[in-house]
Protein backbone atom coordinates (compact mmCIF):
# COMPACT_ATOMS: atom_id res chain seq x y z
CA UNK A 1 0.00 0.00 0.00
CA UNK A 2 1.32 3.41 -0.90
CA UNK A 3 0.49 6.34 1.34
CA UNK A 4 -2.98 7.55 0.51
CA UNK A 5 -4.31 4.10 -0.31
CA UNK A 6 -7.20 2.75 1.65
CA UNK A 7 -8.82 -0.67 1.69
CA UNK A 8 -12.56 -1.19 2.02
CA UNK A 9 -13.19 -4.33 4.06
CA UNK A 10 -16.78 -5.57 3.79
CA UNK A 11 -18.54 -6.17 7.13
CA UNK A 12 -21.84 -7.70 6.04
CA UNK A 13 -24.64 -5.56 4.64
CA UNK A 14 -24.60 -2.79 7.25
CA UNK A 15 -20.96 -1.85 7.80
CA UNK A 16 -17.60 -1.42 6.12
CA UNK A 17 -14.15 -0.95 7.57
CA UNK A 18 -11.94 1.62 5.88
CA UNK A 19 -8.39 0.49 6.59
CA UNK A 20 -5.42 2.84 6.34
CA UNK A 21 -2.63 0.46 7.28
CA UNK A 22 -1.67 -2.41 9.49
CA UNK A 23 0.34 -0.78 12.25
CA UNK A 24 -0.06 1.16 15.46
CA UNK A 25 1.25 4.41 14.10
CA UNK A 26 0.48 8.08 14.81
CA UNK A 27 0.22 9.04 11.12
CA UNK A 28 -2.24 6.21 10.39
CA UNK A 29 -4.27 7.11 13.46
CA UNK A 30 -4.35 10.76 12.42
CA UNK A 31 -5.78 9.84 9.02
CA UNK A 32 -8.39 7.57 10.64
CA UNK A 33 -9.49 10.41 12.89
CA UNK A 34 -9.50 12.90 10.00
CA UNK A 35 -11.85 10.64 8.02
CA UNK A 36 -13.95 10.14 11.16
CA UNK A 37 -14.32 13.91 11.54
CA UNK A 38 -15.16 14.31 7.84
CA UNK A 39 -17.83 11.58 7.97
CA UNK A 40 -19.47 13.05 11.03
CA UNK A 41 -19.39 16.56 9.56
CA UNK A 42 -20.97 15.40 6.32
CA UNK A 43 -23.35 12.77 7.83
CA UNK A 44 -24.26 11.03 4.55
CA UNK A 45 -27.81 9.67 4.41
CA UNK A 46 -28.12 6.35 6.21
CA UNK A 47 -24.97 6.74 8.32
CA UNK A 48 -25.54 5.14 11.75
CA UNK A 49 -22.20 5.61 13.45
CA UNK A 50 -18.45 5.46 12.97
CA UNK A 51 -15.97 3.58 15.15
CA UNK A 52 -12.38 4.84 14.96
CA UNK A 53 -9.72 2.27 15.91
CA UNK A 54 -5.92 2.19 15.64
CA UNK A 55 -5.70 1.85 11.90
CA UNK A 56 -9.20 1.86 10.51
CA UNK A 57 -12.62 3.43 10.68
CA UNK A 58 -15.63 1.14 10.85
CA UNK A 59 -18.62 2.83 9.27
CA UNK A 60 -22.03 1.43 10.18
CA UNK A 61 -25.05 2.31 8.08
CA UNK A 62 -28.61 1.48 7.21
CA UNK A 63 -28.31 -0.62 4.03
CA UNK A 64 -31.78 0.49 2.92
CA UNK A 65 -30.62 4.09 2.57
CA UNK A 66 -26.82 4.30 2.40
CA UNK A 67 -25.25 4.84 -1.03
CA UNK A 68 -22.27 2.51 -0.67
CA UNK A 69 -20.78 3.12 -4.10
CA UNK A 70 -20.86 6.89 -3.66
CA UNK A 71 -19.25 6.44 -0.25
CA UNK A 72 -16.39 4.37 -1.71
CA UNK A 73 -15.83 6.91 -4.48
CA UNK A 74 -15.88 9.80 -2.02
CA UNK A 75 -13.48 8.21 0.46
CA UNK A 76 -11.12 7.09 -2.30
CA UNK A 77 -10.89 10.69 -3.48
CA UNK A 78 -10.63 12.10 0.02
CA UNK A 79 -8.05 9.61 1.34
CA UNK A 80 -4.88 11.16 -0.16
CA UNK A 81 -5.84 14.54 1.29
CA UNK A 82 -6.30 13.33 4.88
CA UNK A 83 -3.70 14.95 7.12
CA UNK A 84 -1.25 12.40 8.61
CA UNK A 85 -0.15 14.90 11.25
CA UNK A 86 -1.97 14.28 14.51
CA UNK A 87 -4.04 17.27 15.52
CA UNK A 88 -3.28 18.50 19.02
CA UNK A 89 -5.92 16.96 21.22
CA UNK A 90 -7.15 17.71 24.70
CA UNK A 91 -4.58 16.72 27.30
CA UNK A 92 -5.65 14.89 30.47
CA UNK A 93 -3.59 14.55 33.67
CA UNK A 94 -4.61 11.24 35.17
CA UNK A 95 -3.68 10.46 38.79
CA UNK A 96 -2.28 6.94 39.27
CA UNK A 97 -1.56 5.06 42.48
CA UNK A 98 1.31 2.77 41.49
CA UNK A 99 2.27 -0.55 43.04
CA UNK A 100 1.11 -2.36 46.14
CA UNK A 101 -2.49 -3.54 46.09
CA UNK A 102 -3.17 -1.00 43.30
CA UNK A 103 -0.50 -2.29 40.94
CA UNK A 104 0.06 -5.95 41.68
CA UNK A 105 2.42 -6.50 38.72
CA UNK A 106 4.65 -3.47 39.28
CA UNK A 107 7.47 -5.26 41.08
CA UNK A 108 7.57 -8.31 38.83
CA UNK A 109 7.44 -6.16 35.71
CA UNK A 110 10.24 -3.92 37.01
CA UNK A 111 12.36 -6.95 37.83
CA UNK A 112 11.75 -8.42 34.38
CA UNK A 113 13.25 -5.25 32.83
CA UNK A 114 16.08 -4.98 35.37
CA UNK A 115 14.58 -1.86 36.90
CA UNK A 116 13.57 -0.81 40.38
CA UNK A 117 9.82 -0.17 40.81
CA UNK A 118 10.56 3.56 41.00
CA UNK A 119 12.49 3.46 37.74
CA UNK A 120 9.61 1.64 36.06
CA UNK A 121 7.12 4.22 37.37
CA UNK A 122 9.36 7.00 36.03
CA UNK A 123 9.46 5.36 32.60
CA UNK A 124 5.72 4.72 32.59
CA UNK A 125 4.72 8.27 33.50
CA UNK A 126 7.31 10.09 31.38
CA UNK A 127 5.60 10.11 27.95
CA UNK A 128 2.69 12.13 26.69
CA UNK A 129 0.47 9.28 25.52
CA UNK A 130 -1.97 9.53 22.68
CA UNK A 131 -5.44 7.97 22.83
CA UNK A 132 -5.67 5.75 19.77
CA UNK A 133 -9.07 4.36 20.50
CA UNK A 134 -11.72 3.63 23.09
CA UNK A 135 -12.84 0.09 22.61
CA UNK A 136 -13.71 -3.37 23.83
CA UNK A 137 -15.84 -2.15 26.75
CA UNK A 138 -17.10 1.29 27.83
CA UNK A 139 -14.28 3.77 28.48
CA UNK A 140 -11.37 1.38 27.82
CA UNK A 141 -8.74 3.85 26.69
CA UNK A 142 -5.99 2.41 24.48
CA UNK A 143 -2.83 4.50 24.48
CA UNK A 144 0.17 4.74 22.19
CA UNK A 145 3.53 6.13 23.24
CA UNK A 146 4.79 3.55 25.73
CA UNK A 147 8.58 3.58 26.19
CA UNK A 148 9.60 0.54 24.06
CA UNK A 149 12.19 -0.45 26.67
CA UNK A 150 9.34 -1.46 29.03
CA UNK A 151 7.15 -3.18 26.43
CA UNK A 152 6.02 -6.44 28.03
CA UNK A 153 4.32 -9.40 26.32
CA UNK A 154 0.87 -10.17 27.71
CA UNK A 155 0.49 -12.69 30.48
CA UNK A 156 0.06 -16.31 29.41
CA UNK A 157 -2.68 -16.76 32.01
CA UNK A 158 -5.12 -13.84 31.88
CA UNK A 159 -6.68 -12.97 35.23
CA UNK A 160 -10.40 -13.68 35.28
CA UNK A 161 -11.07 -10.53 37.28
CA UNK A 162 -9.27 -7.19 37.54
CA UNK A 163 -10.76 -4.10 39.17
CA UNK A 164 -12.07 -0.97 37.46
CA UNK A 165 -9.58 1.73 36.51
CA UNK A 166 -6.49 -0.43 36.13
CA UNK A 167 -3.42 1.16 34.57
CA UNK A 168 -1.73 -1.59 32.66
CA UNK A 169 0.63 -2.39 29.82
CA UNK A 170 0.47 -5.19 27.25
CA UNK A 171 3.05 -5.47 24.49
CA UNK A 172 3.77 -1.93 23.28
CA UNK A 173 0.35 -0.67 24.36
CA UNK A 174 -0.78 1.07 27.51
CA UNK A 175 -4.32 1.12 28.85
CA UNK A 176 -6.61 2.98 31.18
CA UNK A 177 -9.17 0.39 32.15
CA UNK A 178 -12.85 1.13 32.51
CA UNK A 179 -14.98 -1.37 34.36
CA UNK A 180 -13.79 -4.52 36.11
CA UNK A 181 -12.87 -7.19 33.56
CA UNK A 182 -10.70 -10.19 32.80
CA UNK A 183 -7.24 -9.05 31.67
CA UNK A 184 -3.96 -10.51 30.51
CA UNK A 185 -2.14 -7.20 30.80
CA UNK A 186 0.38 -6.24 33.49
CA UNK A 187 -1.17 -4.04 36.15
CA UNK A 188 1.16 -1.25 37.26
CA UNK A 189 -1.36 0.85 39.11
CA UNK A 190 -4.92 2.03 39.39
CA UNK A 191 -6.68 5.34 38.85
CA UNK A 192 -9.80 6.54 40.63
CA UNK A 193 -10.80 8.25 37.36
CA UNK A 194 -14.00 6.85 35.84
CA UNK A 195 -13.44 7.15 32.11
CA UNK A 196 -17.12 6.19 31.81
CA UNK A 197 -19.94 6.95 34.19
CA UNK A 198 -23.53 6.71 32.97
CA UNK A 199 -25.54 9.71 34.10
CA UNK A 200 -22.50 11.96 34.54
CA UNK A 201 -22.13 14.88 32.15
CA UNK A 202 -20.10 14.06 30.16
CA UNK A 203 -20.54 10.29 30.51
CA UNK A 204 -17.15 9.73 28.83
CA UNK A 205 -13.97 11.65 29.56
CA UNK A 206 -11.42 10.39 27.06
CA UNK A 207 -11.86 10.25 23.29
CA UNK A 208 -9.68 9.08 20.42
CA UNK A 209 -7.18 11.83 19.60
CA UNK A 210 -6.81 13.05 23.20
CA UNK A 211 -3.49 13.04 25.06
CA UNK A 212 -2.84 11.55 28.48
CA UNK A 213 -0.15 12.17 31.09
CA UNK A 214 0.05 9.94 34.18
CA UNK A 215 0.69 11.62 37.52
CA UNK A 216 2.03 9.35 40.30
CA UNK A 217 -0.14 9.90 43.31
CA UNK A 218 0.26 8.78 46.91
CA UNK A 219 -1.87 5.85 48.03
CA UNK A 220 -3.07 7.92 50.99
CA UNK A 221 -5.12 10.02 48.55
CA UNK A 222 -7.02 7.06 47.07
CA UNK A 223 -10.06 7.21 49.34
CA UNK A 224 -10.56 10.94 48.86
CA UNK A 225 -10.13 10.85 45.07
CA UNK A 226 -12.23 7.71 44.70
CA UNK A 227 -15.09 9.36 46.63
CA UNK A 228 -14.88 12.45 44.45
CA UNK A 229 -14.92 10.32 41.30
CA UNK A 230 -17.88 8.31 42.57
CA UNK A 231 -19.70 11.60 43.17
CA UNK A 232 -19.21 12.51 39.51
CA UNK A 233 -16.03 14.61 39.63
CA UNK A 234 -13.73 13.98 36.66
CA UNK A 235 -10.66 13.75 39.00
CA UNK A 236 -8.63 13.71 35.79
CA UNK A 237 -7.53 17.23 35.07
CA UNK A 238 -7.81 18.88 31.68
CA UNK A 239 -4.56 20.74 31.03
CA UNK A 240 -4.88 24.22 29.61
CA UNK A 241 -3.01 24.43 26.28
CA UNK B 1 -49.92 5.20 36.77
CA UNK B 2 -50.19 1.68 35.48
CA UNK B 3 -47.38 -0.64 36.48
CA UNK B 4 -46.25 -4.09 35.47
CA UNK B 5 -45.00 -5.82 38.60
CA UNK B 6 -42.62 -8.70 37.94
CA UNK B 7 -43.71 -11.72 40.00
CA UNK B 8 -41.21 -14.16 38.50
CA UNK B 9 -38.66 -14.03 35.69
CA UNK B 10 -35.82 -16.14 34.37
CA UNK B 11 -32.27 -14.94 35.05
CA UNK B 12 -31.70 -13.40 31.61
CA UNK B 13 -34.98 -11.50 31.32
CA UNK B 14 -34.25 -7.92 30.31
CA UNK B 15 -35.56 -4.77 28.68
CA UNK B 16 -34.55 -4.46 25.03
CA UNK B 17 -35.35 -2.04 22.25
CA UNK B 18 -33.83 -1.65 18.80
CA UNK B 19 -30.42 -0.91 20.35
CA UNK B 20 -28.07 1.83 21.41
CA UNK B 21 -26.28 3.59 18.59
CA UNK B 22 -23.68 6.34 18.49
CA UNK B 23 -21.58 5.18 21.44
CA UNK B 24 -19.42 2.40 20.03
CA UNK B 25 -16.60 4.95 19.67
CA UNK B 26 -16.61 5.01 23.47
CA UNK B 27 -16.66 1.24 23.82
CA UNK B 28 -20.41 0.85 24.35
CA UNK B 29 -21.84 -2.01 22.32
CA UNK B 30 -25.29 -1.72 20.74
CA UNK B 31 -27.21 -4.34 22.78
CA UNK B 32 -30.87 -4.34 21.66
CA UNK B 33 -33.23 -7.19 20.89
CA UNK B 34 -31.51 -10.37 19.74
CA UNK B 35 -34.41 -10.93 17.32
CA UNK B 36 -35.32 -7.48 15.96
CA UNK B 37 -37.97 -8.95 13.65
CA UNK B 38 -39.91 -10.43 16.55
CA UNK B 39 -39.48 -7.28 18.65
CA UNK B 40 -40.98 -5.37 15.72
CA UNK B 41 -43.90 -7.76 15.35
CA UNK B 42 -44.77 -7.73 19.08
CA UNK B 43 -44.69 -3.94 19.00
CA UNK B 44 -46.76 -3.73 15.82
CA UNK B 45 -49.45 -5.92 17.41
CA UNK B 46 -49.91 -3.40 20.22
CA UNK B 47 -49.63 -0.38 17.92
CA UNK B 48 -46.10 0.70 18.92
CA UNK B 49 -43.25 1.67 16.64
CA UNK B 50 -41.13 -1.40 15.78
CA UNK B 51 -38.13 -0.42 17.91
CA UNK B 52 -39.94 0.35 21.20
CA UNK B 53 -38.60 -1.30 24.35
CA UNK B 54 -40.15 -4.63 25.31
CA UNK B 55 -39.40 -7.37 27.81
CA UNK B 56 -37.06 -9.97 26.32
CA UNK B 57 -37.45 -13.46 27.76
CA UNK B 58 -34.65 -15.95 27.16
CA UNK B 59 -35.83 -19.59 27.29
CA UNK B 60 -37.48 -19.13 30.69
CA UNK B 61 -40.82 -17.40 30.88
CA UNK B 62 -42.17 -15.23 33.64
CA UNK B 63 -45.21 -13.82 35.43
CA UNK B 64 -46.26 -10.19 35.71
CA UNK B 65 -49.12 -8.50 37.49
CA UNK B 66 -50.88 -5.38 36.25
CA UNK B 67 -51.31 -2.71 38.92
CA UNK B 68 -53.13 0.60 38.90
CA UNK B 69 -54.69 0.42 35.44
CA UNK B 70 -54.88 -1.86 32.43
CA UNK B 71 -52.18 -3.01 30.02
CA UNK B 72 -52.38 -4.32 26.48
CA UNK B 73 -49.64 -6.77 25.59
CA UNK B 74 -48.54 -8.98 22.71
CA UNK B 75 -45.93 -11.70 22.44
CA UNK B 76 -43.71 -12.70 19.50
CA UNK B 77 -40.50 -14.63 19.00
CA UNK B 78 -39.76 -17.98 20.59
CA UNK B 79 -42.71 -20.35 20.82
CA UNK B 80 -44.18 -19.58 24.25
CA UNK B 81 -47.69 -19.53 25.61
CA UNK B 82 -49.22 -16.24 26.74
CA UNK B 83 -51.96 -16.40 29.38
CA UNK B 84 -53.95 -13.78 31.22
CA UNK B 85 -55.27 -15.08 34.53
CA UNK B 86 -54.84 -18.59 33.18
CA UNK B 87 -56.68 -18.03 29.90
CA UNK B 88 -54.54 -18.61 26.81
CA UNK B 89 -54.23 -15.75 24.33
CA UNK B 90 -54.23 -16.87 20.66
CA UNK B 91 -50.90 -16.64 18.80
CA UNK B 92 -49.99 -13.19 17.39
CA UNK B 93 -52.96 -11.46 18.98
CA UNK B 94 -52.88 -8.60 21.47
CA UNK B 95 -54.71 -8.96 24.76
CA UNK B 96 -55.46 -6.62 27.61
CA UNK B 97 -55.08 -7.35 31.30
CA UNK B 98 -56.98 -5.39 33.92
CA UNK B 99 -55.79 -4.13 37.26
CA UNK B 100 -54.80 -7.12 39.38
CA UNK B 101 -54.67 -9.64 36.55
CA UNK B 102 -51.61 -11.80 35.97
CA UNK B 103 -49.84 -12.09 32.63
CA UNK B 104 -47.94 -15.33 32.24
CA UNK B 105 -45.35 -16.09 29.57
CA UNK B 106 -44.51 -19.79 29.31
CA UNK B 107 -41.00 -21.09 28.81
CA UNK B 108 -39.91 -21.46 25.21
CA UNK B 109 -40.88 -24.75 23.55
CA UNK B 110 -38.65 -23.85 20.64
CA UNK B 111 -36.53 -20.84 19.84
CA UNK B 112 -34.83 -18.78 22.53
CA UNK B 113 -35.99 -15.15 22.75
CA UNK B 114 -39.58 -13.99 23.18
CA UNK B 115 -40.74 -10.36 23.31
CA UNK B 116 -43.60 -9.04 25.39
CA UNK B 117 -44.52 -5.60 24.07
CA UNK B 118 -46.82 -3.26 25.97
CA UNK B 119 -49.10 -0.76 24.21
CA UNK B 120 -47.73 2.76 24.59
CA UNK B 121 -44.38 1.50 25.82
CA UNK B 122 -42.46 1.54 29.09
CA UNK B 123 -41.77 4.68 31.13
CA UNK B 124 -38.19 3.64 31.88
CA UNK B 125 -35.51 6.31 31.44
CA UNK B 126 -33.06 5.52 28.64
CA UNK B 127 -29.30 5.34 29.16
CA UNK B 128 -27.32 6.91 26.31
CA UNK B 129 -30.46 7.02 24.22
CA UNK B 130 -31.69 3.45 24.70
CA UNK B 131 -33.43 1.31 27.30
CA UNK B 132 -31.64 -1.85 26.14
CA UNK B 133 -29.58 -3.67 28.75
CA UNK B 134 -26.04 -4.59 27.74
CA UNK B 135 -25.71 -7.48 30.16
CA UNK B 136 -21.95 -7.67 30.60
CA UNK B 137 -21.34 -3.97 31.12
CA UNK B 138 -24.52 -3.09 33.00
CA UNK B 139 -25.38 -0.22 30.67
CA UNK B 140 -29.13 0.39 30.33
CA UNK B 141 -32.01 -1.81 31.41
CA UNK B 142 -33.66 -1.24 34.74
CA UNK B 143 -30.87 0.17 36.89
CA UNK B 144 -28.21 -1.57 34.78
CA UNK B 145 -29.42 -5.12 35.39
CA UNK B 146 -31.86 -7.81 34.27
CA UNK B 147 -35.40 -7.94 35.58
CA UNK B 148 -36.28 -9.86 38.73
CA UNK B 149 -39.24 -10.49 40.99
CA UNK B 150 -40.23 -7.32 42.78
CA UNK B 151 -39.40 -4.96 39.94
CA UNK B 152 -42.17 -2.61 38.85
CA UNK B 153 -42.20 -1.22 35.32
CA UNK B 154 -44.18 1.99 34.90
CA UNK B 155 -46.15 2.22 31.65
CA UNK B 156 -46.58 5.29 29.48
CA UNK B 157 -50.24 4.47 28.85
CA UNK B 158 -52.72 4.16 31.76
CA UNK B 159 -55.44 2.31 29.80
CA UNK B 160 -55.41 0.81 26.29
CA UNK B 161 -58.06 1.95 23.84
CA UNK B 162 -59.58 0.49 20.67
CA UNK B 163 -59.94 -3.15 19.68
CA UNK B 164 -57.33 -5.86 20.09
CA UNK B 165 -55.22 -6.55 17.02
CA UNK B 166 -54.12 -9.77 15.42
CA UNK B 167 -52.00 -11.10 12.61
CA UNK B 168 -54.18 -13.10 10.24
CA UNK B 169 -52.59 -16.39 9.28
CA UNK B 170 -49.27 -17.82 10.25
CA UNK B 171 -45.71 -16.64 9.69
CA UNK B 172 -43.71 -18.70 7.28
CA UNK B 173 -40.62 -20.13 8.89
CA UNK B 174 -37.39 -19.17 7.21
CA UNK B 175 -34.95 -21.94 6.51
CA UNK B 176 -31.83 -22.65 4.51
CA UNK B 177 -28.24 -21.71 5.15
CA UNK B 178 -27.23 -18.63 7.13
CA UNK B 179 -26.01 -16.09 4.60
CA UNK B 180 -22.70 -14.32 5.11
CA UNK B 181 -20.57 -11.76 3.31
CA UNK B 182 -16.92 -12.84 3.30
CA UNK B 183 -14.58 -10.45 5.14
CA UNK B 184 -13.40 -8.20 6.70
CA UNK B 185 -10.25 -10.33 7.30
CA UNK B 186 -10.54 -13.18 4.82
CA UNK B 187 -6.83 -12.70 4.05
CA UNK B 188 -6.06 -14.13 7.51
CA UNK B 189 -7.51 -17.48 6.43
CA UNK B 190 -6.47 -20.18 4.00
CA UNK B 191 -8.58 -20.80 0.90
CA UNK B 192 -9.51 -24.14 2.39
CA UNK B 193 -10.79 -22.43 5.57
CA UNK B 194 -13.20 -20.34 3.51
CA UNK B 195 -14.28 -23.44 1.58
CA UNK B 196 -14.76 -25.29 4.88
CA UNK B 197 -16.96 -22.54 6.27
CA UNK B 198 -19.39 -22.76 3.37
CA UNK B 199 -19.24 -26.49 2.69
CA UNK B 200 -19.21 -28.06 6.13
CA UNK B 201 -21.77 -28.22 8.89
CA UNK B 202 -21.36 -26.36 12.17
CA UNK B 203 -23.25 -26.72 15.38
CA UNK B 204 -24.15 -24.12 17.99
CA UNK B 205 -22.32 -25.04 21.18
CA UNK B 206 -23.53 -24.62 24.76
CA UNK B 207 -21.57 -21.36 24.89
CA UNK B 208 -24.27 -19.17 23.44
CA UNK B 209 -25.66 -16.01 24.92
CA UNK B 210 -26.45 -12.43 24.02
CA UNK B 211 -22.79 -11.69 23.42
CA UNK B 212 -22.35 -14.39 20.83
CA UNK B 213 -22.52 -18.02 19.89
CA UNK B 214 -19.52 -20.29 19.80
CA UNK B 215 -19.71 -22.95 17.08
CA UNK B 216 -18.26 -26.42 16.96
CA UNK B 217 -17.26 -28.10 13.74
CA UNK B 218 -14.27 -28.34 11.43
CA UNK B 219 -11.40 -26.08 12.43
CA UNK B 220 -10.88 -22.95 10.32
CA UNK B 221 -7.22 -22.61 9.51
CA UNK B 222 -5.53 -19.22 9.66
CA UNK B 223 -3.19 -18.17 6.89
CA UNK B 224 0.49 -17.41 7.47
CA UNK B 225 -0.60 -14.01 8.78
CA UNK B 226 -1.62 -15.69 12.02
CA UNK B 227 -4.52 -15.01 14.35
CA UNK B 228 -3.71 -11.64 15.84
CA UNK B 229 -4.72 -8.41 14.18
CA UNK B 230 -4.30 -4.85 15.35
CA UNK B 231 -7.69 -4.46 17.09
CA UNK B 232 -10.41 -3.04 14.88
CA UNK B 233 -14.18 -2.56 14.93
CA UNK B 234 -16.54 -5.52 15.21
CA UNK B 235 -19.80 -5.47 13.25
CA UNK B 236 -22.81 -7.35 14.61
CA UNK B 237 -22.80 -10.82 13.08
CA UNK B 238 -19.02 -10.96 12.69
CA UNK B 239 -17.64 -14.51 12.63
CA UNK B 240 -14.46 -14.18 14.64
CA UNK B 241 -11.95 -17.00 14.68
CA UNK B 242 -9.48 -17.09 17.58
CA UNK B 243 -6.34 -19.20 17.71
CA UNK B 244 -8.18 -22.47 18.30
CA UNK B 245 -9.85 -22.20 14.87
CA UNK B 246 -13.41 -22.44 16.25
CA UNK B 247 -15.71 -19.69 15.00
CA UNK B 248 -17.57 -17.36 17.36
CA UNK B 249 -20.42 -15.24 15.95
CA UNK B 250 -20.67 -11.92 17.79
CA UNK B 251 -24.15 -10.61 18.46
CA UNK B 252 -26.01 -7.80 20.25
CA UNK B 253 -23.97 -7.73 23.48
CA UNK B 254 -20.63 -8.02 21.69
CA UNK B 255 -17.60 -5.95 22.57
CA UNK B 256 -16.98 -3.03 20.20
CA UNK B 257 -13.44 -3.92 19.07
CA UNK B 258 -11.32 -7.03 19.01
CA UNK B 259 -7.99 -8.45 17.98
CA UNK B 260 -8.97 -11.74 16.32
CA UNK B 261 -9.53 -11.94 12.57
CA UNK B 262 -13.10 -12.13 11.30
CA UNK B 263 -13.64 -14.46 8.36
CA UNK B 264 -17.17 -13.35 7.42
CA UNK B 265 -20.22 -11.43 8.64
CA UNK B 266 -23.77 -12.77 8.91
CA UNK B 267 -26.20 -10.52 7.01
CA UNK B 268 -28.77 -8.58 9.03
CA UNK B 269 -31.77 -10.49 7.66
CA UNK B 270 -30.43 -13.78 9.04
CA UNK B 271 -29.45 -12.55 12.51
CA UNK B 272 -32.90 -13.13 14.05
CA UNK B 273 -32.97 -16.75 12.90
CA UNK B 274 -29.45 -17.29 14.19
CA UNK B 275 -30.31 -15.73 17.55
CA UNK B 276 -33.32 -18.04 17.90
CA UNK B 277 -31.23 -21.18 17.27
CA UNK B 278 -30.57 -23.22 20.37
CA UNK B 279 -27.36 -24.99 21.34
CA UNK B 280 -27.10 -28.16 19.29
CA UNK B 281 -28.69 -26.59 16.20
CA UNK B 282 -26.85 -27.51 13.00
CA UNK B 283 -25.93 -24.60 10.75
CA UNK B 284 -24.71 -24.22 7.24
CA UNK B 285 -23.37 -21.02 5.75
CA UNK B 286 -23.72 -19.59 2.28
CA UNK B 287 -21.79 -16.64 0.92
CA UNK B 288 -23.47 -13.74 -0.81
CA UNK B 289 -21.81 -10.72 -2.38
CA UNK B 290 -22.35 -7.39 -0.65
CA UNK B 291 -24.82 -5.98 -3.26
CA UNK B 292 -26.88 -9.15 -3.00
CA UNK B 293 -26.90 -8.76 0.80
CA UNK B 294 -28.30 -5.26 0.37
CA UNK B 295 -31.02 -6.58 -1.96
CA UNK B 296 -31.92 -9.19 0.66
CA UNK B 297 -32.09 -6.47 3.34
CA UNK B 298 -34.45 -4.42 1.18
CA UNK B 299 -36.66 -7.44 0.45
CA UNK B 300 -36.78 -8.29 4.16
CA UNK B 301 -37.77 -4.74 5.00
CA UNK B 302 -40.52 -4.79 2.37
CA UNK B 303 -41.83 -8.12 3.66
CA UNK B 304 -41.84 -6.78 7.20
CA UNK B 305 -43.83 -3.71 6.15
CA UNK B 306 -46.38 -5.94 4.43
CA UNK B 307 -46.58 -8.17 7.45
CA UNK B 308 -47.23 -5.25 9.78
CA UNK B 309 -49.75 -3.78 7.33
CA UNK B 310 -51.70 -7.04 7.40
CA UNK B 311 -52.41 -6.73 11.12
CA UNK B 312 -56.16 -6.39 11.62
CA UNK B 313 -58.58 -5.77 14.43
CA UNK B 314 -59.00 -9.10 16.16
CA UNK B 315 -62.19 -11.04 15.57
CA UNK B 316 -62.88 -9.62 12.12
CA UNK B 317 -62.95 -12.68 9.88
CA UNK B 318 -62.51 -10.85 6.61
CA UNK B 319 -59.35 -12.21 5.11
CA UNK B 320 -59.34 -12.46 1.39
CA UNK B 321 -56.95 -14.57 -0.60
CA UNK B 322 -54.78 -11.64 -1.68
CA UNK B 323 -54.02 -10.86 1.95
CA UNK B 324 -53.10 -14.47 2.57
CA UNK B 325 -50.84 -14.48 -0.45
CA UNK B 326 -49.11 -11.36 0.77
CA UNK B 327 -48.18 -13.17 3.94
CA UNK B 328 -46.22 -15.80 2.08
CA UNK B 329 -43.33 -13.60 1.04
CA UNK B 330 -41.74 -13.17 4.38
CA UNK B 331 -38.10 -13.51 3.52
CA UNK B 332 -36.31 -12.15 6.53
CA UNK B 333 -39.21 -12.31 8.90
CA UNK B 334 -38.73 -15.26 11.01
CA UNK B 335 -40.79 -17.86 12.63
CA UNK B 336 -38.68 -18.32 15.67
CA UNK B 337 -40.28 -21.65 16.35
CA UNK B 338 -38.50 -23.19 13.34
Amino acid sequence: MTPGDVRFLPCGDAAVTVEFGNAIDPAISARVLALDAAMNAERPAGLVETVPTYRSLMVQFDPLVFDYDAFVRGVTQLAPTLDPNPRPGRRWKVPVIYGGEFGIDLEATAERHGLTPTQLIDKHCAPVYRVYMIGFMPGFTYLGGLDPSIATPRRLDPRPHTPAGIISIGGIQALIGGQAMPSGWHILGQTPVRTFMAGREPAFLTAAGDEVVFVPTDASRWAELDRAAEAGEPVAELVAR
Amino acid sequence: MTLLAILAAGPATSLQDSGRFGWQRFGVGPAGAMDRASLGLANALVGNGPGAAAIEFALAGGRLKVEGGAARVALAGADCTLKIDGTAVPLFTSASARDGQTIEVGSARSGVFAYLAVAGGLAVPPTLGSISLHHRTGVGGLGGRSLRAGDRLPLLLAEPSGPERALPGAIQAQSGPIRVVIGPQEDYFTASAIATLVEQEYRISDQADRMGVRLTGPKLEHSAKGYNIVSDGIPTGAIQVPGNGMPLILLADRQTTGGYPKIATVIGADLPRLAQSRPGTKLRFKTVERPEAVRIAKAADQAERELFASIRSAGLASLDSSELLALNLVDGVVDARG
